[in-house]
């Protein structure tokens, strides 16, 4: 984009002032001997050859740290957005940041109650883990994520979370939905927002979720909070990252989206988690909307597979009026082993889960054959199916925007729904467990 | 190795694809580069310009800074004290350091794989005296490294001589000298108890061997329906979600081999640390101590710079060599080698070549099938007989096993465990799809089952694998006409298939006794669930209901057993034998009486 000659350091910050005084940002994407190639944030747009000057600032793109942080709208390089004076502080961090030595980690298993039967009972969140939210338009995965941010709680413990909220590319109703929603629930001087709205230049998107998660570290591993990330929308990140990737000339690989796609979201999703002798946290939920709903589309997939699980919405279930749509086959969290059972949830925890996914597989086999054959021609076994599958729906599934379960509820409802079952059927589940919560007759 | 090294200077930096005038520089040759003294390595030449790529991130970095060619192409240290340890991508242990740079990974940091300091304890071989004839390969002698593994020192591959003196029993560093060889040329080597290596260089043998014993990992679909033979080569692919890692972690637990490494390639830091938490709290079922006594990780996490990525494959494998080399059978698992192929292209990318399918570059096939060559059953020049055997996990983008990673890497293995996305979706697990996997040993392997196990093994395997063939041909129609319209030998076919699926197949590794199967209780379940379905099929041939037998409580009772006994209980699993055997031949005496009529 703008080329210049002196001995510049590979990923310094510059400072562009075009010919009219505008101050523009930007950052050294390439640097030769002779040359030095500048990524422009704003854009390039209305700069000349003649009257533009840039000055390198020798520095990398920092963000300045304090717990002043908390309660303020910043932009993705960390500039107020709320019109309030910039955080003044000695400590600067760059937004980078570095890899987190896997040696210094712990596992992340305490469980997180967000008071949703869906997420609790069978894809269970854990403190350190990054759970994506898969959406599509239209879907209310901002109306969940913010139902979580308000419920989201360890079990018999009442800290709650800090909450670090990135939105990359999202509409000006989305951002004030947030901001209202923080702000009529009471958490907003807990809150720290990042936002780059849809008509923000793009190229700031790609830092956006760096400083945020820059501020996070902070709060979480310095000032021992426990930290939600809530990040929205991954889809508009990566369609920011595709557009520098095409104009630098990058080989393209799917889709058009550059080869290193999956390393630099790894980059982002793998600064969450636990360290070893820290207090705090971070866990990570970002939405990805998968375009067309297709969820084998690069950003999804790719997210799905450096992400510890994904909660999948599902237009069906939302057009059936059932809220939250989760659908949960192909949902998963992959830190639920530790994070439940007989010491943190309830010891029948892990084979409920199994039997609701295998009960509920077969009850959608059955849905098929219903629709093909109709469901007067199923048999007496199968006809039980169905009528789990619809109970299911409308009872585990669907629950009430401000309906905050608790896991022995969403347990309790869960062997209700079973019981309808003969015993017999029941083969994930253990004899002391039918034994203690069965309550069909059989 | 200790040549001296050349200096130049940095000219281009695109991201880790550095520019140095360097004259002299080799291909391969390790570069340090800049103030911070990043890691890298040429990997192409023009004139007096190198173009290196780098392990860690290059920001910060100036045209204009120094670079040092240091003489030695990409190499791991090899002795005594990898056991147990978890190393990056270029084999800095990362336990270390975190002790010193804290716990995120500050670039430029320079630590040695193996502890300098540490003292141990030498036992020579009896075997050798001053004045033998050594040669590359020939064992030293041996250092407890940890309780279960025995360390052989080995002569260094390249080095032959007459033995000029051995060290006395005692306790050194691995610094220290063990040995003085005089070559033939007159040379004085002085051998300590480890050498260097470069990683991508295969280490030699003597003779490469035809596999012959299965490694059973104690998962009943790999064992008894895919086995895997001990210095083979396999591949797990799947799409996310469907249990590539679990079954990788399976693996490394339960098989019965002697050393396990476990390369996180590109994949979450979380999935190391559960390996680094639990391996040393588990018990290995074979030797009854730790698993992490046998266990060595190389972590590069998907963070993690990429370059490093593509090398730690080759430094998991050479140090699996190694131990090959002393006579082990060793089993490596790289998780995954999509995200080696992914560095691969990226490298590539920046270096502007021509990219071939979905940007990978022509080469992939060809550095894919090298590396998997490095697997094999072979003849060691001192140690006897010792194997690697590599089982890779594939992630095909969307779940398509038609991409180039995952065709290429079919077109080398011998076995092939594919994951089914429905299968996971249903939660069974492990998502081994009986129709799209295959396995080349299974005849090998079968010589083994039907000496250690029982000789009816490949019967029962065949038996079983038809009627999983039968039963997704039913419900095919099923599905499109309903199952009132099958006969009740059909439906009989449709449950007997389902025994083996939810008896047999399925297997949770999160349940404590069924985590782990014996060969003995595999081959029972299986006989088990076979010998329900035929006694069953010849009572609906002789015209009882299936509604009759699908109300049998044996049969919610066989879909149980396997987590109600573990492989120690095989007398209980045998009395449910005597179980299944009764109940059946209640119903058949009942029957025959109502018969009697007609006959009397």
């Amino acid at each position: 984009m703008v080329k210049d000659a002196p001995g510049v350091a590979f990923g310094d910050r510059v400072r562009i002032e075009d010919y009219a005084g505008g101050i523009r940002n930007g950052q050294v994407i390439r640097a030769a001997d002779d040359a030095v190639l500048i990524l422009v944030f704003e854009g390039t747009d209305d700069l000349d050859l003649e009257r533009t000057w840039v000055r390198f600032l020798d520095e990398p793109v920092e963000i300045a740290l304090s717990p002043e942080l908390l309660g303020r709208e910043f932009n993705g390089l960390g500039e107020p957005r709320d019109g309030r004076p910039p955080i003044l502080s000695n400590l600067r961090r760059p937004v980078a940041g570095s890899a987190i030595n896997p040696a210094a980690r712990t596992y992340p298993r305490e469980f997180i109650q967000t008071g949703i039967s869906t997420i609790d009972g069978l894809n269970s969140l854990v403190r350190g883990q990054k759970l994506p939210i898969f959406s599509g338009s239209g879907l209310p995965h901002n109306r969940l994520a913010a139902q979580i941010v308000r419920q989201a709680k360890l079990k018999d413990e009442d800290t709650s979370f800090s909450v670090v909220f990135a939105a990359m590319g999202v509409s000006y109703a989305d951002a004030k939905f947030f901001r209202d929603e923080f702000a009529s629930s009471g958490v907003l001087r807990n809150v720290v927002m990042f936002i780059n709205l849809a008509d923000d230049p793009p190229v700031e998107r790609l830092t956006l979720p760096r400083t945020a998660l820059t501020a996070a570290e902070y709060l979480a591993y310095d000032l021992d909070r426990h930290v939600l990330v809530v990040m929205t929308d991954m889809t508009y990140y990566a369609e920011a990252l595709r557009e520098v990737a095409t104009a630098k000339g990058d080989v393209p690989a799917r889709k058009g989206y550059p080869g290193y796609l999956y390393s630099d979201l790894a980059e982002i999703y793998e600064r969450c988690g636990r360290i070893h002798q820290r207090h705090g946290s971070i866990t990570m939920m970002p939405v990805v909307s998968m375009p067309s709903d297709d969820i084998t589309h690069p950003i999804p997939d790719l997210t799905g597979y450096i992400t510890e699980g994904q909660i999948v919405l599902s237009r069906e279930l939302h057009n059936q009026g059932i809220y939250p749509p989760v659908h949960i086959s192909p949902s998963l969290s992959r830190l639920m082993k530790d994070g439940i059972g007989k010491d943190d949830t309830r010891e029948d925890h892990p084979r409920v889960s199994a039997q609701i996914y295998a009960l509920y597989a077969r009850a959608q086999e059955t849905r098929n054959l219903a629709s093909i054959i109709g469901a007067d021609e199923l048999s007496e076994r199968d006809r039980r199916y169905l009528t789990f599958a619809d109970a299911f729906d409308a009872r585990f599934v669907g629950q009430g925007e401000s309906e905050d379960r608790s896991i022995e509820a969403t347990l309790n409802l869960a062997w209700e729904l079973m019981s309808s079952f003969p015993r017999d059927m029941l083969t994930r589940l253990k004899e002391t467990d039918l034994a203690k919560y069965y309550t069909g007759t059989d | 190795m200790t040549e001296t090294s050349r200096t130049g200077a940095i000219r281009d930096i695109n991201g880790p694809i550095v520019t140095v005038d360097l004259p002299g520089a080799r291909s391969g040759e390790q570069v340090k580069i800049g103030e911070l003294g990043l890691f890298g390595e040429v990997i192409s030449l023009a004139g007096t310009t190198a173009v290196v790529q780098t392990y860690e991130s290059t920001d910060g970095v100036r045209p204009g800074e120094i670079a040092v060619g240091l003489g030695f192409p990409l190499s791991v240290e090899l002795g005594p004290g990898l056991m147990g340890g978890i190393f990056d991508g270029v084999q800095r242990p990362l336990e270390k350091i975190a002790l010193q740079s804290g716990d995120y990974i500050r670039r430029g940091i320079s630590v040695p794989a193996l502890d300098r300091a540490k003292q141990w304890e030498f036992t020579p071989n009896e075997a050798l005296e001053p004045g033998a004839t050594v040669s590359g390969g020939l064992v030293l002698g041996t250092v407890q490294e940890t309780l279960t593994v025995k360390h052989r020192i080995l002569v260094p591959p390249g080095v032959a001589g007459e033995l000029e003196e051995l060290a006395p029993a005692g306790d050194y560093d691995i610094e220290a000298s063990i040995a003085r060889v005089r070559t033939a040329k007159g040379h004085i080597l002085k051998l300590s108890m480890y050498h260097r290596w470069p990683v991508r260089r295969p280490r030699p043998y003597l003779r490469r061997d035809d596999g012959i014993s299965p490694l059973i990992t104690g998962q009943r679909v790999i064992d008894t329906f895919f086995p895997q033979l001990k210095g083979g080569k396999g591949a797990v692919p799947g799409p996310f979600g469907a249990g590539k890692t679990v079954v990788q972690q399976q693996i490394a637990r339960w098989s019965n081999a002697d050393i396990v490494i476990y390369v996180g390639c590109g994949e979450r830091g979380n999935e190391l640390v559960d390996v680094l938490e639990s391996f040393p709290q588990l018990d290995d079922p074979y030797s009854g101590r730790k698993l992490m006594e046998r266990t060595l990780l190389v972590a590069n996490t998907s963070n993690m710079p990429v370059v490093a990525r593509e090398a730690s494959i080759y430094v998991g494998v050479t140090m699996a060599e190694y131990y090959r080399d002393m006579g082990y059978d060793v089993v490596m698992l790289a998780d995954s080698t999509s995200r080696w192929a992914e560095a691969l292209r990226e490298v590539s990318g920046r270096l502007g070549q021509m990219p071939v399918e979905e940007g990978y570059p022509a080469y992939l096939a060809s550095r894919l099938a090298a590396v998997y060559e490095r697997a094999g059953r072979v003849e060691t020049y001192g140690a006897g007989s010792g194997s690697v055997t590599l089982i890779g996990a594939v992630s095909p983008p969307g779940g398509d096993f038609s991409e180039p990673v995952t065709s290429h890497t079919k077109d080398i293995i011998e076995t092939f465990w594919a994951l089914s996305k429905e299968l996971a979706d249903a939660r069974h697990y492990p998502s081994i799809d009986w129709v799209t996997s295959f396995s080349g040993h299974v005849h090998t392997a079968a010589q083994w089952w039907h000496k250690e196990v029982d000789p009816n093994w490949e019967r029962r395997r065949t038996a079983a694998l038809a009627l999983l063939a039968r039963d997704a041909e039913l419900s095919r129609i099923v599905n499109l006409v309903g199952p009132e319209a099958l006969s009740d030998a059909q439906r009989w076919e449709l449950e007997g298939a389902s025994l083996i699926k939810e008896g047999v197949l399925q297997q949770s590794a999160l349940d404590d006794v069924d985590t782990f199967c014996s060969p003995q209780k595999q081959f029972a379940l299986l006989d088990i669930a076979i010998t329900i379905y035929t006694s069953g099929a010849e009572l609906i041939a002789i015209g009882v209901p299936v509604s009759e037998l699908q109300n049998l409580p044996i049969l919610a009772k066989m879909r149980r057993i396997k987590s109600m006994y573990t492989s120690d209980q095989m007398d209980q699993i045998q009395a449910f034998r005597a179980e299944v055997n009764s109940a059946m031949e209640e119903i058949r005496i009942e029957y025959a009486k109502q018969g009697e009529p007609v006959l009397s």
